[in-house]
């Protein structure tokens, strides 16, 4: 018998864990509802004055969308360290770079694009205007991926270690700042009537930056973590 | 075709073990000769500076720290890489030796930068894209250290260690470069190789001084540091049981 061909592979392990997420839609919403209750405290803590919140509105949903995705990441290999899985995926003749690939791909459309769903609600809370919600789309659309690939690392890095959830937010946040910055600087430079053709360049770029080294580094991590 | 110098002989724990155990007063001896002298230009020599006035004389101790927060997050990426790819043990040995002592220059570097913003721009801390970026270094040593904290197989702790380290090394040519690349309230580097200094030849020589006492005194700090960590990991070998009855 032949083994599967790469593409294959990489189909059935996202398809995989597409259908364990779905069956396990818990999470998915827990996520969900961390993201728009972290948005919602800002103007408690803050103060009702629309003209502050217009302001900070882009920043304080991507901060939130920057935690909710971190808080998601401890899903992403964990169930696999578990049961042995991940083992057998790094044992399977396809490059495990690809593997992660798919799984991040998946963890992605569970958790990151949900976010980015949503995120247009919160927009109205803070009273953001049209174009800056679909710049804001746009930049979270271009960026949470980014935020996957990325936090993928620290998740490897950080598997069946104990105090994981803290020491993963320390490893990923710092990574975590250029897409934060250009995120919601975009959505910034857009209201100010600068365009934010430049930072959504940024953020796609970063993002190509991330496709191609994150998941090799991701494999090297889990190697590391299985051994 | 064998070479005659042994270029690995001091790649060893149990070799390096003596010879870093030699070298380190040394080193300390030249970071005390190259500090106090660095402290007696700069706060005796160098001249008033016409817009800083007195304050800042603080740039001797800010510019030496900060640029070896940069160096040394280098060097500890380079031995973890080392260490990661052709699996000394040593090379991993010196990564971790080196990361505490580069945490400090960080904050030592993000302390004396708030002391001198306080008079200058009238605020301790500003958001600005250097200011941010050596923030964002120290919480990479601090994740580094942490990270290696809490695996207890110490084979696991460097290559995970090793591949933050690696990863993170994106941020310094950001830091270096921020001040070129956005206009911000930092003022720009104050010394260049390509063109003539921007300051009198007495305040360079006196952060040169200071930079040279910073260098050997991290040197010197981390051979004694990693003497430690080989006595910890090594502790059931057979040389250092003949070390310890030697002792005694």
């Amino acid at each position: 018998m032949s083994a599967p061909g790469m593409l294959d592979t990489v189909r059935c392990v996202a398809g995989r864990d597409l259908l364990a997420a779905l069956r396990r839609r818990a999470d998915v919403v827990t996520t969900l509802i961390f993201f728009v209750i972290v948005a919602s405290l800002f103007p408690l803590g803050v103060g009702p004055e629309t003209a502050v919140l217009r302001m900070m509105g882009p920043g304080v949903v991507w901060v939130a969308a920057l935690l909710a995705s971190m808080l998601a990441l401890g899903r992403l290999f964990a169930g696999d360290y578990v049961d042995g899985t991940l083992e057998q995926l790094t044992l399977a003749p396809q490059p495990l770079s690809m593997l992660v690939l798919a799984k991040v791909a998946a963890h992605w459309l569970a958790t990151g694009l949900p976010l980015v769903v949503v995120a247009p609600l919160l927009g109205f809370q803070f009273d953001l205007g049209t174009d800056a919600l679909l710049i804001l789309l746009a930049s979270l659309l271009l960026g949470t991926p980014t935020l996957s690939l990325i936090g993928a690392i620290g998740a490897a890095l950080t598997l069946g270690l104990r105090g994981g959830g803290a020491l993963l937010s320390l490893l990923v946040l710092p990574l975590y700042v250029p897409v934060l910055i250009f995120g919601a600087g975009a959505v910034e430079a857009g209201a100010a009537g600068l365009g934010a053709a430049a930072h959504l360049s940024l953020l796609g770029a970063l993002l190509l930056v991330a496709l191609v080294f994150a998941p090799w580094a991701t494999a090297v991590a889990l190697r590391i973590a299985v051994e | 075709m064998t070479s005659r110098i042994n270029w690995f002989k001091y790649s060893s724990p149990s070799t390096f073990y003596p010879l870093a155990g030699r070298l380190a007063p040394w080193f300390f001896v030249a970071a005390a000769l190259f500090t106090v002298a660095g402290i007696y230009v700069g706060f005796f020599v160098a001249p008033t500076d016409a817009q800083q006035g007195e304050a800042y004389r603080i740039i001797f101790i800010h510019v030496a720290s900060a640029w070896l927060s940069m160096f040394l997050y280098i060097i500890m990426a380079f031995w973890a890489g080392v260490g990661l790819a052709f699996n000394t043990r040593l090379s991993s040995m010196m990564a971790s030796a080196v990361a505490p002592t580069g945490a400090l220059m960080t904050f030592i570097a993000l302390w004396t930068g708030a002391l001198w913003g306080k008079p200058m721009w009238g605020a301790w801390w500003v958001w600005d894209a250097r200011l941010t970026s050596e923030l964002i270094l120290l919480f990479l040593y601090l994740g580094f250290l942490s990270l290696q904290a809490a695996i207890d197989d110490p084979r696991r702790a460097d290559k995970a260690g090793a591949v933050i380290a690696l990863v993170g090394v994106v941020n310094v040519p950001i830091i270096y470069f921020s001040v070129k690349w956005w206009n911000t309230l930092h003022q720009g580097a104050s010394v260049s190789l390509t063109r003539s200094p921007s300051m009198a030849a007495t305040m360079l020589i006196g952060m040169l001084l200071m930079a040279l006492g910073f260098w050997m005194y991290s040197i010197a700090a981390t051979l004694l540091r990693a003497r430690c960590i080989i006595l910890e990991r090594e502790r059931h070998s057979e040389w250092i049981g003949q070390l310890r009855e030697s002792r005694q």
